[in-house]
């Protein structure tokens, strides 16, 4: 049950321009707890490219529609600068399966659903110094966390047998071991593994991602304006 | 100002206040702005959310209910008391279903402005997805009671400023709910869609129907000024429903 692993502590929020040594504090126990010796991140400039390794970001989509993904394509140019500042690893965006490093951020989008998301965020948590929680889906399950308020039974009920437009004579509830199992409901990511930063949005700006992860990255305290954190 | 004036702090700045007025009132009118939700101009206070949490002498009070007194101090601006107040919406959010990303009231709504402006990003207490029935029986208006923070605005406007009992609470603690004053839903009472009642609710629980998403983003009540700017620039309190 990933509601049984879920870390005791609160969420550690990204502060609004609030109270900044919150967050750097937030931001160094995170580290320590996570990954205790990885190196402090610094941005490298194009020329110290070749020699020193870029740092690396892995992303994932579970329960989510991708929307966060495209949110982060909508940086345009600023996409050139994010290339020379951090190399994908394992993310959909390169369609990098599985990990080949240890990365300095992780981004998560979506919130967990399945077993394969649950081992999804493990596998994030256990090779990312940084994991974030990215828009609504993974931060609180978003739009898949309807059906929270149902039970999971008449859900799939619903959906294979009940609904206006099923089509399903003999009754068959999909059960095959390929398909990830599914759990008794959708939990934000922080109730799975430990999150060190959480960003709304459905899905967050490209304003927004693009000054997270760059603060991330020169290791600056996320400190973002009012306009870029909301809730749609 | 008579010599009945009171004086007292808020914050160390000397606030001056009339006879019966509350320190939420006093306030205001000083240019300080004290975060609330239950209340709103023009209705009696009534002091159910707490957002609006001071400490009076080092006490905690409701400042929407609680008279100005000569002399007293209150603190109000202190991290602490953010704190608290990030508490109390964060419980809101978690004991209701708040899905922003399809709400009609998004960006004009005083919960979600409420968080903004207290810098949550999402609640430290896990959800507790409690089923609410929705009630769209009314042509012109719902209650979505997912949304519902018991506020008590719309039934305090129906009474108070529409002269009506539309609506009331019925039962205790998780199972307390607004309910209209008829079983056969909202449709069987006297409500009209241009009630104070309709436009007095803070988020997007009693809505008028196919009116929702008119706004663009980016022109909503909240998308660039945080809650409370308008006291905080010394124009007169606004109505949080215009
Ligand atoms: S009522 Fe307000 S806080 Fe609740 S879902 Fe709607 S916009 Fe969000
Ligand atoms: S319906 Fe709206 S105004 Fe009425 S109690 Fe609920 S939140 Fe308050
Ligand atoms: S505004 Fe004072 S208790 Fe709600």
């Amino acid at each position: 049950m990933p509601g049984e692993k879920a870390n005791p502590k609160a969420p550690a929020n990204v502060t609004a321009g609030k109270k900044p040594a919150k967050a750097a504090g937030v931001q160094k126990k995170a580290a320590s707890a996570a990954a205790p010796k990885t190196q402090p991140l610094e941005m490298v400039q194009p020329a110290a490219a070749a020699a020193k390794p870029k740092p690396k970001i892995a992303t994932v989509s579970m329960a989510g529609c991708f929307g966060c993904h495209m949110s982060l394509l909508d940086i345009d140019e600023r996409i050139l600068k994010l290339v020379e500042l951090v190399e994908f690893n394992k993310s959909p965006i390169d369609d990098i399966k599985v990990f080949t490093s240890r990365c300095a951020i992780g981004l998560l989008e979506g919130g967990c659903c399945t077993d394969e998301n649950v081992h999804n965020l493990q596998e994030f948590r256990k090779h990312c110094d940084i994991l974030v929680s990215v828009g609504d889906c993974a931060t609180m399950g978003g739009v898949p966390a309807m059906r929270n308020m149902i039970t999971l039974k008449e859900c799939l009920d619903e959906a294979y047998q009940n609904g206006p437009t099923v089509y399903n004579p003999k009754n068959l509830m999909p059960n095959d071991p390929e398909i990830p199992l599914i759990l008794d409901r959708v939990y934000p990511c922080h109730e799975v593994v430990k999150i060190d930063y959480l960003l709304p949005g459905c899905p967050p700006s490209a304003d927004t991602l693009y000054a997270a992860i760059t603060a991330l990255l020169f290791g600056e305290p996320l400190k973002l304006p009012y306009e870029l954190i909301k809730y749609d | 100002m008579s010599d009945k004036t009171i004086t007292f702090t808020i914050d160390e700045v000397e606030v001056k206040a009339r006879p019966g007025q509350t320190i939420m009132e006093a306030a205001d009118e000083a240019a300080i702005y004290i975060p609330r939700l239950c209340s709103l101009k023009g209705l009696s206070p009534f002091g159910a959310c707490r957002v609006c949490t001071v400490l009076v002498n080092g006490r905690p009070q409701s400042s929407c209910t609680q008279p100005a007194a000569p002399g007293i101090v209150v603190e109000n601006a202190s991290e602490r008391l953010h704190d608290i107040r990030q508490d109390i919406v964060e419980m809101l959010f978690v004991e209701g279903n708040h899905f922003c990303m399809f709400c009609e009231k998004s960006g004009n709504c005083e919960l979600q402005a409420m968080g903004y402006r207290l810098g949550m990003m999402e609640p430290k207490y896990p959800r507790l997805w409690p089923r609410r029935e929705l009630d769209a029986s009314h042509p012109d208006i719902f209650i979505d009671r997912d949304r519902c923070i018991l506020c008590a605005r719309c039934i305090r406007a129906s009474r108070e400023q529409d002269g009506k009992h539309i609506l009331g609470f019925l039962g205790r603690g998780p199972h307390k709910r607004v309910t209209p004053d008829s079983s056969d839903g909202l449709v069987q009472t006297d409500a009209a869609v241009a009630d104070a009642a309709v436009a007095a609710c803070p988020v997007g629980s009693l809505m008028r129907k196919r009116v929702g998403f008119g706004i663009p983003i980016g022109q909503r009540k909240y998308d660039h000024r945080p809650i409370g700017s308008d006291i905080e620039s010394g124009a007169e309190v606004p109505d949080e429903r215009k």
